[in-house]
């Protein structure tokens, strides 16, 4: 065999086990994306219910309470952001920064100091090479994350918003995160936690419905509701995008090694091509050989006489 | 018109129970509370405690809520809560080791959740 054509066989081969890593990979991506996907529908109903409940009080009551209330004027904002543990999967990690980039650079025009929170290695390692400060990071649990992984995250972030601002406290909650639309689709999106909205959860809640709600008996008092269900509210959105954090990242990996495992194809076919070409090359070269060499011997021959 | 309420108890991660049912009885802050059809409406903080629900079908459904809401409304009672079992999921050999554990360590909050749990699983005997 010659040279040319080793090198063509061996590269072939290398190639053709990348392939089957790539797709080994993307079959195990599916087949998450189709559980994560179940665990965010499995959350729906708590979310649903709380948001709900969430709207009875703060419409139903005229309680002012510090997590709905905004404060006059807002000097810091803490700013949630979701990336994934590991790689491999094609722009997602990258584009949630960059969505937090932005949110950052738009709190800070509008004078606010931005305390970073993150999850996920990538996004830690990210914000680490270029020396930016990290209040909190998590870390470990992206792949699958769990109900008491969102209380870890919310625990600290609920913390500083219920501190009075002077003392280190924040008077905003943003998250970043990056929201699972459809198997193709995952787009990442910066929103504002707290303080609450009204108008936003009220849309949530009612999704075209608009049923009206009723007046509500408050056990033992509004005040005491709010304060008991503001918390829990603040961990299930943390939970959802989580889960929806997760679902995309699968998603994105899925596609990326997909892509990977059509190049992969598209490659070996060219190899293929090329090895073939060498070999043909080869035997041609052989056959003039013989040729030259027989018509030589065929003309000594004749000369000797 | 038979009077019946529809209950949904959920947890963070999961729908625990949902069915129809004529009387739920739940322990809030400010203690227990019976909620039949028709009752005013109401939203209120939980305890650690058994919620028990008769249901429709005469038969009794008792669960471990630790810590939620419950909130009613047009005869729609739903029960939240960030952990919630039903009586016939716990492990009540479990259960008591971790109440004996609990107790050698002094930990109050393990303590309460196994003695919820426990409650929740010799009540629906």
């Amino acid at each position: 065999m010659g040279a040319q054509l080793r090198v063509y066989k061996r590269r072939i081969r290398s190639v053709t086990a990348t392939k089957k890593i790539t797709k080994a990979m993307e079959m195990i991506a599916a087949s998450r994306v189709v559980k994560a996907q179940r665990k965010v529908a499995a959350s729906t109903p708590y979310a649903t219910e709380l948001t709900r409940a969430v709207t009875a009080v703060a419409g139903g009551s005229n309680t002012k309470h510090p997590l709905t209330t905004e404060p006059e004027n807002p000097t810091r904002a803490a700013v949630l952001l979701l990336t994934s543990d590991r790689g491999l999967a094609g722009a997602f990690n990258s584009n949630a920064i960059k969505a937090a980039e932005r949110l950052t650079a738009k709190l800070e025009a509008e004078g606010k100091e931005v305390v970073s929170y993150i999850v996920g290695r990538r996004g830690v390692a990210h914000y680490n090479f270029r020396e930016r400060k990290i209040a909190e990071s998590f870390t470990g649990f992206t792949d699958e994350p769990s109900y008491a992984d969102a209380k870890k995250v919310a625990a600290p972030l609920i913390e500083a918003i219920e501190t009075e601002t002077a003392e280190g406290g924040v008077d905003e909650l943003h998250i970043v995160y990056t929201e699972f639309v459809s198997m193709m689709t995952q787009t990442a999106i910066g929103a504002r936690l707290l303080p609450l909205s009204l108008e936003e959860v009220a849309e949530e809640a009612k999704p075209g419905k608009g049923e009206i709600l009723p007046l509500f008996d408050f056990e033992p008092s509004a005040e005491d509701v709010l304060d008991a269900l503001l918390p829990r509210y603040v961990e299930s959105r943390i939970y959802n995008a989580l889960l929806q954090s997760a679902a995309s990242k699968h998603a994105a990996t899925r596609r990326a090694m997909k892509s990977a495992t059509d190049n992969a194809g598209e490659l070996i076919e060219t190899l293929t091509r090329l090895a073939n070409q060498a070999r043909q090359a080869e035997i041609t070269q052989e056959i003039s050989e013989i040729v030259g060499g027989a018509s030589a011997l065929a003309d000594a021959t004749a000369g000797s006489d | 018109m038979a009077a019946e309420l529809h209950v949904a108890l959920v947890a963070a991660d999961r729908e625990v129970w949902s069915g129809q049912a004529t009387l739920v009885v739940a322990r809030t802050t400010s203690g227990d509370i019976g909620v039949m059809p028709g009752h005013q409406p109401l939203l209120g903080v939980l305890e650690s405690g058994p919620v028990t629900i008769r249901t429709s079908e005469g038969g009794t459904v008792v669960a471990a809520v630790h810590g939620g809401f419950i909130s009613f409304a047009d005869d729609k009672l739903s029960l939240l809560a960030e952990v919630a079992e039903l009586s016939d999921e716990i492990d009540v050999q479990r259960a008591e080791q971790e109440l004996e554990r609990a107790k050698a360590e002094d930990d109050a909050e393990a303590r309460r959740r196994a003695d919820v749990r426990l409650r929740a699983a010799t009540a629906a005997r």
